[in-house]
């Protein structure tokens, strides 16, 4: 086997590389670039800092519209794993949170941050983490993460992701390569600022420990090769393999087939084959992050093309809009026939929509090109040449994922792994009829990907769908079951007994029973709301349930006394045995309730189960009892306290209760008042609605006739107002609704 | 003798054999036994699940099995065209236009309750076929906007017509190339 780790090794030593399928070779236009060194770009007045800028999902905004942030403070957070924050690229003032043109080629508004700048780009201050090798790993990871730091080479994967792997690594290669014509932007950077990468490589073999470390840069930057060598002297584990000038060797699929002949199977990741990749630019990112603590807030961007005067690279602000960048370029608009420009290389970027569209933590490169380098011609038919197969480094059959595709055969185009491709455009590149073939295949994909989405989404409705009539049914079956006990019951008790007027006291006390047990369970829950220990707290919750507790002993007692007199009627009219056994336990029970919690040794034995239920309603309401009056006196106390801090007159204290009360008593019916001429406004809207036979409701009348007889009755608070306002237009509504459906229905009526 | 003893050795091996078999039949049906009706799960598969009863049937799984019985196929609005093409290729019949007697394929949409409006009546909760709402009696409603199948149902109940059915809008990623709109990559040779 020709591709084991040492055989790897020994050809990389002897600059002995392998080849990938096809590749194209277009012309390199490097040049028009990459003569100047990296500029600093102004700062331009008003930031676009787009939420989310990477693959994965986006943070929550820790900030808010009108605060002042200084340069690096995090905008985002979050605890999900896929998550990058953002910070601000320079300090200023957060204008606002909202919608903003987006760097994507829909140009969809997203969710983004706009900065009006201060101009004086201050720093939050900073925390580098210059011993990260006597810090834990995770610690080091936290730290990039923190920095926000994706992939920069264009897909803007999570860095933390990559580097928090736990497999085995034994090549950790460095891209350099950059293969697209015209940019410049990790040339540049390698060529300034090799030594840093070289430190950013320090960090990422310190949390990888990778058996060899490949730096790969194309033969056509020999300056930037040169730089590197010098910066990794000193380390003999890091080797600098000038690699052959082919596009799309950069691919990181390509790039590790040329370095160590393995290939990436489908669906994988480059950890499968013990390979991890950076770019050259996280690689700075980290070193920046680590050294000197600085999250990435900047990066560098070629603005080139023929359309600009002065290409070159910029330091450029994250979220700098790009106009700020062809002014700084000299961006000529005469020398197009229409206004056009593309982020990322003219291989694989796409066109942008609008000029304020924000640099953002992927864009490398703002391509201009003049009349001359842009030519479109019109698309034409396949003529089969092949051309496209013979070029495309993923060894696809370019022309058949086109016939699928452009005939809507989507699984067809999935059999052959249209998902493989990595929308190089070799195949564009070359195709002799023009055809925008990789543009064919990113509809497919992006329609099998909506497909796959909307069958996940079917998925759960459907299991929803049938969990609720799985719920249904038992809810059905469950009252049924309620009937039908019910019913046995009542035939029970008719079979029982002989007449008639025994039946009805049967079934009567059937009916009170149910009910008493309905009660006992919602005291017991009650009572177990306020547990004890609890009792002591002065607490609005307490209070409430407090009241619920007495309401439902009202009850209980009213209930009680009633089913006693009926017993009692029917006591001395009929010499059944049974109701009499019954009455007993609940005269029994009721003492007991009254005096305490003891039942058990006074009740009959003969009705065990209702007896116990007796005495354990006895028992809840004799603690409800104790609870309320421990309430009571407590919440008298805290009035004497309040009311009269100096001397608890109780004469005073229950002068001021019953004032208090008489106030609330008032404003209750006050309040009720309201209520009470907000329904007649609102039954005198819908009589008017009704008689003058408007199917419509006019919700403006009759917000206003509301208004008015409330006015007429009382001042209220606006509050109750606008809610009021909002029932009777509901109201209105609703009646509007009923007219309309009653005038249909009597419409059909005078037809049958 | 000889011709009835070869009858016999003949009735006898086929006997043994017909019996073998029919026991690995008989162990086959146990052992592979199919649980329900494929079809019917193949159709229900298809369907688009937004359980919206336009077909005239309560729910997709009701019309799956009336598909597998010799239903129509163009009866889903919500699932269109392309429903009615993998229904065909599945059920190897023709593929049909859309009957418009049970609606027209329109762009997704979701429920939308203006809260304001609520009145808490629980209505829209009871016809929701995936409990996509949530809320209870005399509390405001709401859409759980991912769950929302946009099936529709919720709208006719509301007595004080504050549920909209509002078109999902777009974003980046559900966002899909225009192959007819300007080719963003120009050849820059």
């Amino acid at each position: 086997m020709d591709n084991n780790f040492d055989d790897i090794v020994k050809k990389l030593e002897n600059n002995e590389l392998w080849d990938f399928h096809g590749g194209v070779f277009p012309a390199e236009q490097k040049t028009l670039s990459n003569q100047n060194l990296i500029a600093q770009l102004p700062l331009s007045k008003y930031l676009y800092v787009p939420v989310k800028q990477h693959i994965g999902v986006e943070g929550q905004v820790i900030v808010s519209e009108g605060q002042a942030v200084l340069k690096g403070e995090p905008l985002t957070q979050s605890s999900n794993p896929f998550a990058v924050p953002i910070h601000a690229p320079s300090s200023g003032k957060i204008l606002s949170i909202g919608e903003h043109v987006s760097a994507h080629p829909s140009g969809l508004p997203e969710l983004t941050i706009k900065i009006e700048t201060d101009q004086q780009d201050r720093w939050l201050p900073l925390t580098p983490m210059v011993d990260y090798q006597k810090q834990s790993k995770m610690d080091v990871i936290g730290a990039i993460c923190n920095a926000g730091i994706s992939g920069m080479g264009g897909a803007g994967f999570p860095t933390h992701i990559k580097i928090g792997t736990t497999k085995q690594v034994e090549f950790l290669i460095i891209n350099g390569v950059e293969c697209e014509p015209y940019i410049t932007s990790d040339d540049r950077l390698m060529r300034e600022h090799a030594w840093q990468i070289r430190q950013g490589i320090d960090v990422l073999c310190h949390l990888l420990n990778p058996k060899c470390v490949v730096i790969a840069i194309e033969k056509n930057k020999p300056e930037a090769i040169e730089a590197m060598e010098v910066a990794c002297k000193e380390n003999s584990n890091y080797q600098v393999v000038d690699i052959p000038t082919k596009y799309p060797a950069g691919g990181e699929k390509q790039l590790i087939q040329v370095l160590t002949n393995r290939e990436v199977p489908a669906k994988g990741l480059p950890i499968d084959v013990g390979v991890i990749m950076h770019n050259v630019g996280t690689c700075f990112a980290v070193s920046d992050a680590i050294f000197s603590g600085k999250p990435l807030v900047q990066r560098v961007v070629t603005v080139t093309g023929g359309a600009v005067e002065t290409p070159g690279n910029f330091w450029a602000p994250i979220g700098t809009p790009v106009s700020h960048l062809f002014n700084e370029a000299n961006y000529n608009s005469k020398a197009q026939k229409q206004p056009q420009a593309i982020m990322g290389g003219p291989m694989m970027g796409f066109s942008i929509t609008d000029e304020s569209v924000p640099v953002v933590k992927t864009t490398n490169c703002i391509l201009l090109p003049d009349a001359k380098e842009s030519q479109t011609r019109k698309e034409q038919a396949c003529i089969r040449c092949g051309a496209c197969a013979d070029v495309c480094p993923a060894n696809l059959l370019p022309q058949q994922l086109f016939w699928h595709a452009k005939g809507k055969e989507l699984d067809k185009a999935q059999d052959y792994n249209l998902f493989d491709c990595i929308e190089c455009g070799a195949c564009a590149y070359v195709c002799p009829s023009d055809i925008p073939l990789v543009h064919y295949y990113r509809v497919a994909k992006s329609e099998i990907k909506l497909e796959q989405d909307e069958k996940v989404k079917a998925d759960k409705a459907r299991e929803r769908f049938e969990k609720r009539a799985a719920r249904l049914i038992a809810e059905q079956e469950a009252r049924d079951e309620k009937h039908r006990l019910a019913a046995e019951a009542r035939k029970q008790a008719m079979s029982d007994s002989g007449n008639t007027a025994k039946d009805k006291i049967a079934a009567a006390l059937a009916r009170a029973k149910a009910k008493k047990e309905a009660t006992a369970k919602g005291m017991s829950n009650a009572d177990e709301s306020i547990a004890p220990h609890k009792a002591n707290e002065n607490s609005g919750t307490k209070a409430s349930s407090n009241e619920r507790v007495q309401a439902a002993i009202a009850r209980a007692k009213a209930k009680k006394e009633a089913a006693q007199k009926a017993l009692q009627q029917t006591e001395s009219k009929t010499a059944n045995l049974e109701p009499t056994e019954i009455s007993d336990t609940d005269s029994a029970d009721s003492k007991v309730m009254l005096q305490d919690a003891d039942v058990a040794d006074t009740l009959d034995n003969k009705d065990k189960p209702a007896i116990d239920k007796k005495a354990k309603v006895a028992a809840a309401i004799a603690k409800a009892k104790a609870k309320k009056l421990a309430q009571q006196r407590e919440e008298k106390e805290a009035e004497n306290s309040i009311g009269y801090p100096d001397n608890a007159n109780s004469a005073v204290e229950k002068n001021t209760k019953e004032t208090q009360s008489d106030d609330i008593q008032a404003e209750n019916l006050a309040l009720k008042k309201q209520r009470v001429a907000a329904a007649v406004a609102k039954a005198k809207a819908k009589k008017l609605a009704a008689n003058s036979d408007q199917v419509i409701a006019d919700d403006v009348t009759t917000k206003q006739d509301t208004l008015q007889s409330l006015d007429k009755d009382n001042k209220e608070s606006q509050g109750l107002d606008q809610k009021k306002q909002r029932i009777a237009a509901a109201v209105a509504k609703a009646k509007a609704k009923k007219a309309a459906k009653d005038a249909s229905q009597k419409t059909e009526d005078d037809k049958s | 003798m000889s011709l009835s003893f070869a009858i016999f050795t003949a009735l006898c091996a086929i006997g043994v054999l017909a019996l073998i078999f029919g026991l690995v039949l008989g162990f086959a049906a146990v052992k592979f036994k199919v649980q329900g009706d494929p079809l019917v799960e193949q159709i229900d598969e298809i369907l688009p699940q937004t359980q919206c009863g336009q077909c005239g049937y309560p729910g997709c799984k009701p019309y799956a099995e009336a598909i597998a019985n010799g239903d129509d196929i163009n009866k889903c609005p919500p699932g269109g065209e392309a429903t009615i093409k993998k229904l065909a290729d599945l059920m190897g019949v023709e593929a049909k236009s859309l009957d418009a007697a049970h609606g027209t394929e329109d762009v997704k949409k979701v429920a939308f309750i203006r809260e304001a409006e609520c009145i808490g009546c629980t209505k829209c909760i009871q016809a929701c076929p995936v409990d996509a709402i949530l809320g209870a009696a005399k509390q405001m409603h709401t859409v759980i906007t991912d769950e929302c199948t946009g099936c529709d149902l919720c709208v006719a109940p509301c007595p004080v017509d504050c549920i909209d059915m509002v078109p999902v809008p777009q974003s980046t990623a559900s966002w899909r190339w225009d192959i007819d709109k300007s080719i963003p990559i120009k050849q820059v040779k």
